[in-house]
């Protein structure tokens, strides 16, 4: 395998990743809404980052090219945390209903840009993947954004939790723009995008929401997240993964 | 407001284009954006629908059961309404 | 439950217990009108819809069958909720995410089928969480193995269907209503529950032993979502003839253990399942399958809150309701100030 092909896998798991650990937590919420339309809600944006996930990790073993290829569960339920390529924002644990309207606005405005994108990419089977998920997020984004209107201008109660959820998400915005090894190859080679030239626009459409919503843009964070891409993670992970992966791993070879 | 009172909206969906809206059910929403939201959600889970309608529960006026002499009943000597009514030789097509 | 109804008459509530205005013309001519109205559309087998004059017991009755069924759906995606973050394969949680959503959906086309007759659902929402108002006494049972997500499927899903496709045709339009939609989406719920056995039963040992294990939990349980016999001393006082007589119900509690028995059996066959009956047999004579006695002294147990599960599965639904109250309430008052913004703008 060429050293090109290891870094088109690696972005690709960079996107799956990011969905299915995601995916994840929003699967938590399912009968924890604040509404049981709500649990409706939740629980069509996380069956549609699992569908993305699904996607992207086949596509990835299909370039990964190993013998035998692995799969897409191969990949989500036999490689380490440290294999895991996702932005740490998708992997922090379930919070009050504020900081996943929060996580969703950023995570959703961020992947709507990223897919709109990837439309044009050279992996015609990810342009395929992109067209189909950039309607799906951009209903997330809509979602994100009607409720993000509400807490901010809805109670001072609610007002005051959704500042809170801004302050705390902030810190895992800035790695969502951040180009990595595998980004800047991609996008030289016109298969994906550098996640730097989406941040404008992201920021831009988050801040619109805010200002409408009465709530003051958070300051920068002293620290901010780094390194998901190369597969450094928060504590939370390591949890994270041996809850999704404890019985895939209990029967090894088995067929489900 | 209470947290308890987000009001009542009858949902309509069409299923496809050409035909009208049909009444789905209701569902709770603080607002109509939010209703129309959770409807997609509720009612076209399975793509059974290309449009939706959201209205308030409280702003449709509905007959009474009790009002159904008066209000139903004088279209049931209006039998030249339906097609049936109409005599006409057998072998003419497409009537 | 699930269904079916039994369990105590409580009071719906609402304004169930105020006049109906219909009856403001409280004369006896008309109360008799109304009445032999009513009657003369049960006997035609046509459907009572919502703004109809309907007795007073029938509309309890309903409320209380819709509200205990929605009640069900919502408690019941809890155990499956369970293992949609551990289950085994992408496909899997995909499938189980949506099956669980769907649940959601149900209790909301039934809690929506229920409001038509002048709740709120609030108001049942409230008598689930205070107890008054009862759910399916099988989901105060645990989900210990990922077979269990297919037992669930299979035997919980597959009972549900028989008493649900009576329903279908049940006198209450929006009830009615409401269990075709169900109906239509809940026989995918049945066959992914099968598939995750028979693809458990032709797997590994240790796959066919959690699908054996799974069935010994379930079928005695799924046995009870039908509810007590008819007849004999377990006979639960009668719901059952006068919800007959009314349309609610097709068919009687022990026709409809018996049909699911029947389809059942062969299933297990299929499955290499041993359902966990010794006096499971084919009777020739009777052209259905005989089955032991019922633990009733169990099922009353649990209905009454003696079971694994019951204060859990309370707990997890009230805490869910109580964290989102602050959620609630600020919609309700973003929407109150829109409403005022659109009321000055169109004044200005």
């Amino acid at each position: 395998m060429s050293s090109t092909d290891v870094r088109h896998v690696h972005y690709l798991l960079g996107l799956g990743d990011d969905a299915l650990v995601y995916a994840q937590r929003l699967g938590e919420w399912l009968t924890h809404a604040p509404q049981i339309e709500e649990d409706m809600a939740l629980g069509n944006v996380g069956l549609d980052l699992v569908g993305q996930a699904r996607s992207l990790l086949t596509r990835a073993g299909e370039v990964e090219g190993a013998d035998p290829l692995r799969d897409e569960d191969d990949l989500a339920m036999l490689r380490d945390e440290r294999e895991f390529r996702n932005v740490q924002l998708v992997e922090q644990p379930r919070a009050d209903f504020a900081h996943e309207m929060a996580r969703l606005l950023w995570f959703s405005t961020y992947q709507r840009e990223l897919y709109a994108a990837l439309l044009d990419s050279t992996d015609e089977t990810l342009a395929g993947i992109a067209a189909k998920a950039v309607k799906e997020v951009d209903y997330h984004r809509d979602h994100a954004t009607q409720w993000v209107l509400r807490l901010g201008d809805g109670t001072p109660e609610s007002h005051e939790r959704m500042q809170a959820a801004l302050v705390a998400v902030h810190p895992y915005v800035a790695e969502l723009g951040e180009d990595h090894e595998a980004a800047r190859w991609a996008a030289e080679q016109g298969v994906g995008v550098l996640p730097s030239s989406l941040t404008d626009a992201v920021n831009g459409y988050v801040a619109g929401v805010l200002e409408q919503a009465t709530l003051t843009p958070p300051d920068p964070p002293r620290w901010h997240a780094r390194g998901g891409r190369e597969g450094v993670h928060s504590e939370v992970m390591g949890y994270l993964l041996a809850e999704m992966q404890h019985l895939h791993r209990s029967h090894p070879g088995a067929t489900w | 407001m209470s947290s308890a009172t987000w009001p009542l909206w009858e949902v309509f969906v069409r299923a496809k284009r050409g035909l009208s809206h049909v009444h789905a059910g209701s569902l709770h929403a603080p607002d109509r954006e939010m209703a129309l939201r959770n409807a997609r959600d509720l009612y076209t889970r399975r793509q059974e629908g290309v449009s939706i309608w959201v209205v308030a529960s409280e702003d449709i006026t509905a007959s009474s059961p009790d009002e159904r002499d008066s209000f139903f009943d004088p279209a049931a000597d209006k039998v030249y309404r339906h097609p049936t009514f109409y005599d006409v030789p057998e072998d003419v097509e497409y009537l | 439950m699930y269904g079916n109804d039994f369990g105590q008459a409580d009071a719906p509530g609402g304004r169930a217990t105020t006049p109906h205005p219909l009856n403001a013309a409280e004369t006896p001519d008309y109360t008799d009108a109304l009445a032999a109205y009513f009657d003369g559309l049960i006997e035609e087998d046509q459907r009572v819809e919502p703004r109809d004059a309907m007795p007073e017991a029938y509309r309890k009755t309903l409320i209380r069958q819709m509200a205990q069924h929605a009640h069900s759906e919502i408690i019941g995606m809890q155990p499956e909720a369970n293992w949609i973050t551990r289950a085994p394969s992408l496909r899997r949680k995909a499938i189980l995410m949506a099956k669980v959503q769907d649940e959601a959906g149900h209790g909301l086309y039934l809690y929506s089928a229920a409001e038509t007759l002048g709740v709120d659902r609030s108001e049942l929402l409230d008598k689930l969480h205070s107890g008054q108002q009862k759910y399916s006494s099988i989901f105060n049972y645990p989900t210990l193995t990922w077979a269990d997500a297919g037992a669930i499927g299979w035997l919980v899903d597959g009972a549900a269907i028989m008493n649900q496709v009576p329903l279908c045709r049940c006198s209450y339009g929006p009830y009615a209503r409401a269990m075709i939609r169900v109906c239509k989406e809940e026989s995918f719920h049945q066959r992914q529950g099968f598939e995750i056995l028979w693809t458990l039963s032709r797997g590994t040992e240790e796959q066919k032993a959690m699908a054996q294990d799974a069935a010994d939990r379930w079928w005695w349980p799924a046995l009870q979502m039908f509810g007590p016999p008819d007849t004999g001393e377990q006979a639960s006082g009668g719901h059952t003839a006068q919800s007959m007589a009314w349309g609610i119900k097709r068919f009687s509690n022990d026709d409809l253990r018996q049909k699911f028995v029947d389809m059942t059996v062969p299933q297990a066959q299929k499955l290499g399942i041993t359902l966990p009956d010794p006096d499971l047999a084919w009777n020739e004579e009777r052209g259905h399958w005989d089955f032991g006695p019922i633990d009733w002294d169990e099922f009353w147990r649990v209905l009454k809150g003696d079971g694994p599960c019951n204060e859990q599965r309370i707990r997890t639904r009230v805490q869910a309701h109580e964290d989102g109250a602050w959620v609630r309430e600020a919609a309700a008052a973003y929407a109150a100030k829109q409403a005022a913004r659109q009321q000055s703008e169109a004044v200005a």
